[in-house]
Parts: C-alpha cells; structure tokens; sequence
C-alpha cells in the first residue's frame, strides 16, 4: 500500500488501479476526503510536493512516519548504494514476483534494476493467469446465457448466444497489454531501472546482460534475486506444432475453436481451459496420469467439482494413462494421441481429436543464468533454495547475496507467491528476518463456479494430525444455505474448514461454489494473521452476502477453547 | 442443516437385502411391505438399493447423478450415487460388495423416501436376475421418460455383461476406445444416457467419428439446439425402423374450450407405428370381385360358426400361398425376409383403439378350425388378454370395413409387414358382358397397400387375381 501511495506521487499522469488505492486509504481516513480524491489529479499535477503536504496533514498522525519513509525511498533510489556496488538489488525476470520485489525494494530504500529478456510481465500477464481471467469472464457469461433453464428461473428470456471468436480473443489480448504496461509504467514511476536482455550471473554479486556477445554490460549488486520463472512443460514424445497440439501459450491467444480437443493434465490450468472451451462449443477429452481427476484438489472438493464441471458437460476422461506420442493433425489426418498405461506402460488405445492441448505442468526456466559459475546445480532445472529463499550451491552451502523465488525455485508455482517471496527475500536483505508461511498463501482455480483453497487438504492434515498427535475436525457449510448464492441462483457449493479443536488453529479451507477464489482470503489471512476460530467466530459479515457461507463455516467450528481475547480495549465507535 | 452437514462421515450408506429367490410377479414382489415381516435368514444375494432419508424432512429424493454405470463392480464404502435433498447433495455409498446390476431411478428422476433406486448383484451370475427385477420394477414405476428404444433394447443389454464388462475395475468413464469406434464426449454421453449401442453406429462427423447428432438419430430424438425449425416429414431415410419423425410442430392455433386428454398405451402405439409407415414407399392396386357365389356359401356354413371374416382371412391365405412375395417384408430397405407361414392379421376396433389379432397358419387350418380360432381371439382381445404373439406375428393384415356399407377404402400398410387388404362392402351392381346381356350381382371393391420395395404392381396384380378367382369359386375354401 505503501508502495502504491508514492506511485501515484512521483507519476501523477498515469492513471492506475493504485490510484483508487490512495483515493479508498484517504477516503477510510478522513470524512474530507471525497473532496480530496476529486482534486487529486490537478493538485498533484500542478505541484507534485506541495500536494505532500496537504495530504499529510489530512491523514491521522500515525500514518507520518509511513509517508516519510516513501520520500525517503522516492530519494535514495536515484542514490549510489554504499560498498562500490552499482544496485542493492537486481532482479531477473519481471514477472510477477520480480515486479513484487522490485516495488518493496524501492520501498525500502534499496537502488533497484530488473533485467528482462522478454516482455514485462511474465508468463502471468502475457502467457498465463491474465488472459486466461478474460477468456474465462467471456466462458462464465456464455454459460450463463446459454443455461435457459438458468434464465428461464429468473423470469428471463434471452436469444440463443452466440460469440465472434476474434473479439474473444482480442479482449484477452487487450487485457494483457493493458496489464503490461500498468506493470512497466509503475515501475519506472518508482524509477526502477529496467535493463533489457538476458541476464546471466558470472560470480558472487557480478552479472552481466545484453544480447549475448561482447555487447553485454557487466553490473555488480550487493543482492541479487533470481526470478526467471517457467514455461510451458512438454513431455517427450508430443510434438508441438502451434496450431492442432498447443501449450497454454498458444491457447490463449484463442486463435481457432476446435469441435473435440484433448486436454492432457487436468490441474489447474486443464480445468480452466475446458471450462472455457465447453462454454465456446467445443467437446473435451482429458487426459490424467494419475488416478484420478483433478488430484492437486482436497479430494471431496474435487468430486464434487468433477460433478459440477465434467460431468454434465462435454467432457469426457482416460486416468491412469500417460500420452506417450501425440501427432498433430497433417496431411487430412486428425491430431493421434497414443495412450500407454501410466503403471505398466501397456498401450491404452488411440484419441483422434482435433486439436490437443499440453498442461501437464510447467517446467522452470533456468538455462543461461550461468548458475555453474557459482557452484550451483539445479535439481530437474529447479534452483535449489532454503526456506528463506536463498540459493543452496553443489556443497550444500548457501550461496552469498543470491535468492531464487518463483516457479524457478518450484516451491509453489503461483504468481502471488512468487511476489509474497519476493517481499519477503527484500524484508531480508534490508536487514529484518522474513519467513514467508507457505500455508496461508491461496490458490484459485478460475472455473464456473471456481475452486479456491489455502493450507493442507484433508489428505495432508490428517497425516500432520497422526504424525504430531493432535485431533483434527473437519466442518462443511453448503451455498445451498447462503441467501445471496440462492438469490444468484447458484446454490451450487461447498466450503470445508479442516482445523484443530484443541487450539483453534485453521489447517486448511477450501471452496467450491460462487465467487469461491474471492472468499478464501478470509481464510487465508487469519491463517497469514495466526488467528483463532474462536476469534472468527466474533467477526461481523455484511448480510446478506456470499461471505456469510464463511461466517457460518467458523460458527459451526466446535473449538474447545474459549476467544482468547474478546475485545481487548473499549473502541471508541 | 449444519448438523447434518458436520457429521464426520463423509456420506451415507442405505442398502437393504431381499431375498435371491427367482422373480415372482413383479407386482407382489415390490408392493410386498418391507417392514419387520423380513427373515434375516434369507441369503442376500440381490440387493437394492433405496432412496435413503437425508433429513427428517425429507419424503422423496431427486437423484443428481449416477456415479457408477450399470456393470461396475463396486466394493464396501463406495460412493455409487449422489442424491439431492432439500438441503444438499450426498453421496449415497454401498454397504455391500457386487455389481451394480440395474439402475431403477435414471438421473434427474425422483423416488419417495425407501423406493429402490437401484440393484446391486453379487456375482456376475445374478446381473440377469438383478435385471428382470429392475425392467419388472421400472414397468411398474411411473412411465420412464425416455420410451424410446427400450421395449426393444433390454436383451443385449443383459448378455452383455459377460467377464470382460465384470472384471475390469472400470474406473474410467470414457470407453477404453476399442478398434476404430470413434465416439465424441458428448456422443458417448448421449449413446449411455439414451442406450444406444455406439458400436453399430456409423459415425457422419469428421474423420468418420460419432457426433453426438447421430446418436440422437439413432434414438430418435431431434437435437433441439440446433434450431427449433421443425421439418415434420423429414424422415431419415437410411435409419432402422426406429427412428421416428420428428415431433410435429407445436405451435397450433389454439381452439377455446378444447380439452387434451393424453394417449392410452394402445393409441400411442398406434400412433407411433403409423408415424413409422410414413417411411415405407407404398402403392396401392384396386380390384372388383364378384362375391355371390362366396355369400351363398357363407350362408351355408354360418349356422357352423363361420364368419365372413374367417372366409376372407382364408381366401387371402390362399392366393399368399399362391404368391409368396406378397407375404414378405422389407426389413431394413436391402433385402426380401420371406415369411414361412402365412399369418393373418385381422383388424379390429376396440373400445377407443384398434388391435389385430393374428389367426396364424391361415392357409394351414381349415375353415372351420380358423373360425374358431378367430372366436377365441376376439374374446381375448376384448378382455385384453392377447399375448404379444398373438398380435403382433401377422405377416399380411386384413381390413373390413365392408361390413359398415364403405364400398372402398384405403389402410395404412403396417410397419414390419409387405401389404394390407382393404375389403370394401359388396353390393348389387349391374354388369354387362361380353355378349351385351345386362345382369345385377354382387360386387365388392378390394383395395390393396404394398411396399413397392419388394412388392412390384404386377405382383400384386395377379395376386389379386389369384385371390378374386378363389372368391368366385369359394368351393376350395371349405376343402
């Protein structure tokens, strides 16, 4: 937040979303501010220090040290650092967690650049969750117009739904560099140095960029923070042609609809793709290795996903079965997928389907960072890291002033976790201990209705109970009861609470059902906070309203506690 | 709810046992009260498995999905279906190992609170039993929603579950594509939810693969998304006999004070097969024939019991003697199916419907035997108690309307058969021969409908003539 307050200082022109963030923080502090954020633009425009002043005074006095601190930062990063280095901190890779780093670093007061070979933004914002959030808003209205049975309960009456599949396409695309170009934009707001090239470490706290050749510039920091990220993972045997076998790259930009594609893998981003190709017409035919659908899911939740999101839809599946070669479609011939067994490696069969799509994973993007220049290996092309996110060598030790966070390290290969790393790597370096809590951070899966979960599943928690010798217990609370999920008609759902009766400790939650990825923060914060259910349980939720599902999720928690702190001091109200 | 919800147990369990002996009625053996009268000693081989209580306020329960398909083999714990309340959906697990033998309840259909909504076999050995139990229990279940293909598809159904459907553990629920059946999801969905057998389909999508359009021919079903344009006489030219035309257009003025009263079984049979025969090419060939010879013997031999209808039937069984074609019938549009006896399907009205009883063997029984035989027929069909055999084994239909005055008129030719007579009343004409000499004598008009797949005019020609020279000369018939 902070960050985003001195954005909106330095770069008073570029209109972005942290511009509302300063106008809601001013509007909470202070009954004046309407007015303020009306004027905000021509104030800062005219007289970018002077409007400082006038901001501080309208803020409480205990936000004054905060808006110091962004003068200090906005200052010291145009700075020489001290010890003879040309940044504090220099980043690889401007993606998420890169971009993430770099803003806490200016925070910080640290002289900051980023090297980026590619486009700002990363595989999220180009290749990944951003386009696929448009192609996914178009998929949720598709289904919803094309569901007359939907319609017709609401006393609607619609026309039979039809979409232009350019226009689909370029909103995920205008979407994307939209994003973009916010994120590049607010970076250099701060003044983040951008470099453009490839990055590649030659020693401790040396790197250089550039081209390739002897064009390259050599720069030295007193940190630096690898953040390369990853690409599409391809097994071997599958031949990617672009156009009939396709990665989540190629999908997303959405360039034809197929009547039947096989989708192999059926984690997060295969369940997000067939919702958004059975909502545009086309049949699925996943493919999953393992036994079952969906297996990075609480299995409960995922059975009940399964029959939300496949079953009733055109979609149907093979587990347990590898593809061992996929053809692309040539010479009048459909795309051929040859099945084997995943266990005895027997064939399975044939699939002909017209298009294939490949989302068995992801694989980390690590070559040419020139790691054996400093003694570090990669371990199936993951860099090796502690818990603290620094970088482990060939011997075991840890390896000075480097960090790897992201999918390139394979911790948690989620955007939002890669920046929370990121956070966390320059709260280090900037002299404070920083552990970042792996188990709050939360994960979304974007179908109709979504799957968002953070913490253990049952699975997990139940192995931790037995290990560590404590109870668990497990509560559920339906849609089918919340008044607002009714009233969308979406009555489809379910929130599940894993916890600990003794001390109140969530474990994990998970939801299926409407509006599910926005709901979990609850969750996921008081897990973040380390607060107790018994303490949730005194928390207010607006009725009515979709949150209400959570509300009753912690009532209905049996915690053998009492609140630890029912209201600490009298609040004024 | 939150109670019902919490409890730890992920889902409920409701099965209950009955005993293996052979199906009974299937009336008794459903109706028969599941309460304490019930011996526990009885071995449980077949099982049901019921609609079970989510809440105490629950009296019926919709079923949301099936997760298990006919055959599975199923172990203790498992989740088999997911049944909605008033509350949530649950999971319904077994308590028993087996197989699922038959679902009762398909998806989306509701059962009161303890019907049984599915059967559940021990062994391989009892599926056949199981079934009998579960096509019993669906008869007497409120008419199933999907009436299609099922009078006729249940057999294969019922072999099919042979070692190689029972062994394997099935986890998929895509088929494990076995040689070159190319289905799409959706086709295949469609193929299990309206049980058609995807294998005999030939597939019209791209690269010869099943869309889920021809399944839905093959059930007879019109896609209604595609668009609601109705093409009432489109029918498909190259499916089976049970494709039927599609619904006619709904959209029909609307007559104040009209009433709707639905179809018995009888008229919608009746309706369903004269929808069918719009798909046969048939032509038609009239005949006069002189019939006063035939009334003077058939007022000999009334006072024995003979009917003009048993004459007929006689006559006609005679001449198809004669002309075996005529007795034949094109099956699937490719080839001749000659029939080895000559039955005889004798139209008639019946309280609001019509149904043909068939005097089988006509050409084989004398006259007398025949007429007897029709009387017994008859008598049946008013108390409803005509077997399926005895209805529907004609090779060749009778129609008289004669004896109400028509003097002419044309029948529908039956699905399944080569021709139907239609028999108009003989009446008093005047005729002058080849001399120039006048004379009045008895004539009726006999009008007949054949498939001119496999019956040509000329076939049908001097079969007419055949049976115009018997009628005229009746001596034989009595022989």
């Amino acid at each position: 937040m902070q960050s985003a307050i001195s954005l909106s200082l330095s770069s008073p022109s570029t209109i972005t979303r942290s511009d509302c963030t300063v106008a809601a923080n001013v509007y909470l502090c202070t009954p004046r501010s309407l007015r303020f954020c009306g004027l905000r633009r021509e104030v800062f425009e005219s007289k970018s220090f002077n409007s400082l002043s006038v901001s501080t005074r309208l803020v409480p006095r205990s936000r004054d040290s905060s808006f110091n601190k962004v003068c200090a930062a906005l200052q010291s990063n145009g700075t020489p650092s001290k010890g003879g280095f040309d940044y504090d901190l220099v980043i690889i890779g401007a993606g998420v967690g890169g971009h993430g780093a770099a803003l806490h670093a200016v925070e910080k007061g640290l002289k900051t650049a980023i090297i980026e070979g590619d486009v700002v933004g990363g595989t999220c914002v180009n290749r990944g969750c951003v386009p696929s959030k448009a192609l996914l808003a178009v998929s949720g209205r598709m289904r919803e117009l094309q569901n007359e049975h939907h319609m017709k309960s609401f006393g609607l009456q619609v026309a039979a739904a039809g979409y232009d599949r350019q226009g689909v396409a370029d909103h995920a695309n205008n979407l994307a560099s939209k994003i973009r170009s916010n994120l590049t934009n607010s970076m250099k707001a701060l003044g983040v140095d951008i470099l453009t090239g490839t990055g590649t470490i030659l020693g401790p706290q040396k790197l250089k960029f550039g081209k390739g050749g002897s064009g390259d510039t050599i720069i030295t920091a007193k940190d630096i923070i690898i953040a390369t990220g990853s690409v599409p993972l391809v097994p071997k045997g599958i031949e990617v042609d672009g156009k009939s076998v396709i990665t989540s790259d190629h999908a997303l930009k959405l360039e034809f609809v197929p009547e039947w594609i096989a989708i192999v893998g059926s984690g997060y981003i295969g369940l997000e793709f067939s919702d958004v190709y059975t909502a545009l017409g086309s049949e699925v035919t996943f493919i999953e290795a393992l036994d079952q659908l969906m297996p990075g899911f609480d299995p409960e939740i995922g059975k009940l996903a399964q029959r939300v999101l496949i079953n009733p839809r055109k979609i149907d599946y093979h587990t347990g079965v590898f593809a061992s070669k996929i053809t692309p479609a040539k010479d009048g011939k459909p795309v051929i997928v040859e099945l084997i067994d995943a266990k005895t490696k027997e064939p399975k069969g044939t699939v002909e389907v017209d298009a294939a799509l490949i989302a068995t994973g992801r694989a980390p993007f690590t070559q040419g960072l020139g790691l054996e220049n400093i003694n570090v290996q990669t371990q199936r092309g993951f860099v090796p890291v502690d818990e603290r996110m620094r970088v482990i060598d060939a011997n075991g030790k840890l390896a000075p002033h480097l960090y790897c966070i992201g999918d390139a390290n394979g911790k948690m290969m989620l955007a939002h976790a890669a920046s929370a790393q990121g956070i966390s790597v320059v709260e280090q370096v900037s002299g404070k201990d920083h552990v970042l809590n792996h188990l709050s951070i939360p994960a979304a899966c974007f179908t109709h209705p979504e799957i968002s979960m953070v913490g253990l599943t049952e699975p997990q928690a139940r192995e931790k109970a037995e290990k560590e010798g404590f109870e668990m217990s497990i509560t559920k609370t339906s849609f089918k009861a919340n008044t607002k999920a009714l009233a969308e008609n979406e009555g489809e759902g379910l929130a599940k609470l894993i916890y600990r009766p003794d001390t109140g400790e969530i474990l994990g939650v998970h939801i299926f059902g409407m509006h599910a990825a926005d709901l979990i923060h609850e969750a996921s914060n008081a897990i973040a906070m380390g607060t107790r259910i018994q303490d949730l349980k005194f928390a207010v939720h607006a009725h009515p309203t979709l949150s209400e599902v959570l509300d009753e999720l912690f009532k209905s928690a049996k915690v053998k506690v009492n609140s630890s702190s029912p209201i600490a001091q009298p609040v004024a109200v | 709810m939150a109670s019902l919800l919490q409890s730890r147990t992920p889902s409920l369990s409701f099965s209950s046992s009955l005993s293996s002996t052979p199906v009974i009625r299937p009336s008794a053996f459903f109706l028969k009260p599941r309460s304490g009268s019930r011996v526990p000693v009885v071995r449980a081989k077949i099982r049901e498995i019921f609609m079970p209580a989510l809440s105490s306020t629950m009296t019926e329960g919709k079923i949301v999905s099936w997760i298990k398909s006919e055959g599975d083999v199923l172990s203790k714990g498992e989740s088999v279906v997911v049944v909605e309340s008033d509350k949530a959906d649950m999971d319904v697990e077994t308590f028993y190992d087996g197989i699922l033998a038959a679902i009762v309840i398909n998806e989306g259909e509701t059962a009161p609170v303890g019907a049984a909504i599915g059967i559940l076999a021990e062994t391989e050995d009892e599926i056949a039993e199981a079934k009998a139990k579960a096509t019993s229990q669906s008869s007497s279940a409120p008419p199933p929603s999907a009436p299609k293909v099922e009078e006729s598809s249940p057999a294969p159904q019922v072999d099919a579950p042979s070692p190689a459907v029972a062994a394997a553990p099935a986890p998929t629920a895509a088929p494990s594509t076995p040689g070159k059946v190319v289905a799409t999801p959706y086709a295949n969905k469609l193929a299990k939810q309206h049980k058609v057998d995807i294998g005999k389909l030939v597939g019209t999508g791209p690269f010869g693969r099943i869309t889920p359009e021809d399944v839905e021919k093959a059930a007879g079903i019109t896609p209604a998304s595609k668009s609601n344009v109705a093409a009432p006489a489109a029918p498909v030219a190259s499916a089976a006999p049970a494709a039927v035309p599609p619904k006619a257009p709904s959209s029909f003025p609307e007559i104040p004070g009209s009433t709707v009263v639905p179809f018995t079984t009888m008229q919608a049979a009746v309706s369903k097969n004269m929808l069918e025969s719009l798909t046969v090419p048939t032509f038609r060939v009239g005949y006069p024939i002189a019939t006063d010879a035939l009334d003077a013997l058939y007022e000999k031999v009334k006072p024995k019991g003979v009917t003009m209808t048993a004459l007929l039937a006689k006559a006609a069984a005679m001449a198809l003697a004669q002309h075996p074609v005529v007795n034949a019938t094109c099956k699937d549009g490719k080839s001749f199916t000659h029939n080895s006896s000559i039955n005889i399907a004798v139209a008639v009205a019946i309280n609001g419907g019509l149904i043909t009883p068939v005097l089988q063997d006509a050409d084989k029984l004398d006259l007398y035997l025949l007429s007897q035989k029709w009387k017994e027929l008859v008598e049946k069909a008013r108390a409803k108690q005509l077997q399926p055999n005895e209805y529907n084994s004609g090779t060749f239909t009778l129609s008289n309307l004669g004896m109400f005055g028509v003097d002419r008129f044309d029948a529908i030719l039956p699905p399944g058969q080569g021709a139907i007579m239609a028999v108009g009343a003989s009446k008093p004409t005047v005729l002058a021969d080849k001399d120039g000499f006048f004379s009045v004598k008895n004539k009726m008009l006999v009008n007949v409908t054949a498939d001119h797949r496999i019956i040509y005019g000329a076939d049908l020609a001097a079969f007419l003539q055949t049976f115009s020279k018997i009628i005229e000369n009746p001596e034989s018939l009595t022989m």
